[in-house]
């Protein structure tokens, strides 16, 4: 198995963000991770990322444990975070050179990995351009190129076309499901956006730190009797499924 | 795969890269930056030459111009602005942006916030130089050795003052915007210290103050730099320097740790 996560429950200071949470994907399983705001989505993704210390359960990366082994875990780990975390001034090469040398790449070994991974994102001949000057959607490929440079196994994305028109969205979707079958790679995608997850997908369903749901999209229609996906979410949450393109509802918009 | 120090070397220069990128992007703060300590040199001293006479101190061998006694003490200044600076985005920027991306590497934490302290440092040190230069202009002329001695001791001196930013803004919630470390750090470090005039003044006019200035570390710092100039070396400097510089790191690192703040954070 690829993660693996086992009974990891964590509070901040007045909010249970997480509670007994526990999950398995596979190698080279695609999984959107689904919920509403606020449904601790992020707060797993700190947890994966080792940006928070675990309070309660265990983590597992490849059969890796996250806590007695964070450098082998962190070689295994592409994340591609919420809000971007590109240097605006510098240029596509130099964002991507600097996350190689993070991860100890010499500087031949990561010339051959960006240009390899640029070529993947249909982004070489953009190297030399400064972050500034690209638009939303080849700002992520970048981030996604970046994550890929140190050839991880588990890509982790949060939220990652936020602020994407449908066209970029539903291209780096396709992006991303394609390194699943081509190269392998488990990919967690977190997202509100009910219409980046196809019916066949593995769907973690979480909400106020629980986890409704952990099988196919087919299943969350079975579990909540309802045939589109965007009514089980809500019927599941009480929270009406954002689809964009729709304006956002009273309770959404709160 | 095991991490070998070829992957730290490779790790330490793309930090120390990406800052001097940076650096050279932002021309309009290194101008800045440059702007405070001249307007010291050349306004504040110029008013101040003629009302203080300066013996001659260790480690100038001749009676000298306020000016040239200002110089050591503005160049730790540039350190400290740009050290309290960098270590406040550093903290302020842990769970998101660039310090997240360095958070992603699998190389130990401490070792990644040593690397950006001591790139921060080398990258200020070019201000540093760029100002000797231009006081050159108002006579402040060591001899050129000194030059390359201060090398060391400039570099010793900004980890310090780096350590004790990344020590005091990951330790002390209330200071948290700029605005707070000036006013409770880094102006009281810099007035109460032998920037601007020699110990025994102080002492001369306030047994307290002199008290206050032989306890702080920017003191030791100022001399170092002073001294190492004028190509002399200032143990008891040197000693209080470095041992600041190790303690305010091995606090500042466990300070740091975003892992300590998320009972605190914000759930998403």
């Amino acid at each position: 198995m690829s993660i693996e996560v086992d009974k990891i429950s964590f509070r901040y200071a007045r909010k249970t963000a997480l509670s007994e949470l526990s999950f398995i994907l596979e190698n080279g399983q695609f999984c959107a991770l689904l919920g509403p705001n606020g449904a601790g989505k992020s707060t797993l993704f700190a947890l994966l990322t080792r940006l928070y210390a675990l309070q309660q359960g265990n983590i597992h990366i490849q059969g890796l444990d996250l806590q007695t082994a964070p450098t082998q875990v962190m070689q295994q780990l592409g994340v591609v975070f919420q809000q971007s975390t590109l240097d605006l001034d510098l240029t596509v090469q130099q964002n991507l050179a600097y996350h190689a040398s993070l991860h100890g790449l010499c500087g031949a070994t990561a010339r051959v990995r960006i240009a390899q991974e640029l070529e993947r994102m249909a982004m070489k001949e953009r190297a030399h351009e400064k972050v500034r000057s690209l638009n939303g959607g080849h700002r992520r490929r970048v981030e996604i190129a970046r994550a890929l440079l140190h050839q991880p196994s588990v890509l982790l994305l949060d939220e990652p076309t936020t602020g994407l028109d449908p066209q970029a969205r539903k291209a780096l979707n396709l992006h991303v499901r394609q390194l699943c079958t081509d190269s392998m790679i488990t990919v967690l995608w977190a997202t509100h956006l009910i219409d980046e997850v196809l019916p066949e997908d593995r769907v973690l369903l979480l909400h106020q730190g629980r986890l409704l749901s952990s099988g196919t999209g087919l299943d969350l229609c079975n579990l909540s009797g309802q045939s589109h996906m965007a009514d089980a979410f809500e019927q599941l949450t009480q929270v009406p499924a954002q689809i964009p393109g729709q304006a956002p509802t009273k309770e959404q918009a709160v | 795969m095991k991490m070998t120090p070829a992957h730290y070397w490779y790790c330490f220069q793309g930090i120390l890269i990406r800052e001097y990128l940076r650096f050279i992007q932002q021309r309009t703060r290194f101008f800045s930056a440059l702007v405070r300590p001249l307007l010291w040199l050349v306004v504040f001293a110029a008013g101040f030459r003629a009302a203080l006479g300066i013996a001659i101190i260790e480690p100038y061998e001749t009676y000298i111009t306020y000016e040239v006694y200002i110089a050591p003490g503005l160049c730790c200044m540039i350190l400290l602005f740009n050290g309290m600076q960098s270590s406040l985005s550093m903290v302020y920027d842990r769970e998101m942006g660039s310090m997240r991306v360095l958070l992603m590497s699998p190389l130990p934490r401490w070792f990644l916030l040593v690397c950006k302290l001591i790139s921060i440092a080398l990258v200020s040190l070019l201000q540093v130089y760029a100002f000797l230069l231009i006081a050159l202009l108002v006579d402040v002329e060591p001899p050129l050795w000194g030059y390359l001695a201060v090398l060391p001791a400039l570099l010793l001196v900004a980890v310090m003052l780096g350590a004790i930013g990344l020590f005091i803004s990951s330790w002390i919630k209330q200071l948290e915007n700029f605005a707070g470390v000036m006013n409770f750090v880094i102006f009281p470090m810099f007035f109460l210290s032998s920037a601007l005039y020699p110990l025994w003044k102080m002492q001369e006019s306030s047994e307290w103050i002199y008290w206050i200035c032989t306890a702080n570390p920017f003191t030791y710092a100022v001399e170092l730099v002073r001294h190492a100039l004028y190509l002399k070396f200032d143990g008891t400097a040197c000693s209080v320097t470095l041992a600041t510089a190790l303690i305010f790191s091995v606090f500042a690192i466990k300070g740091f740790n975003p892992q300590r703040a998320a009972g605190g954070g914000k759930p998403g």
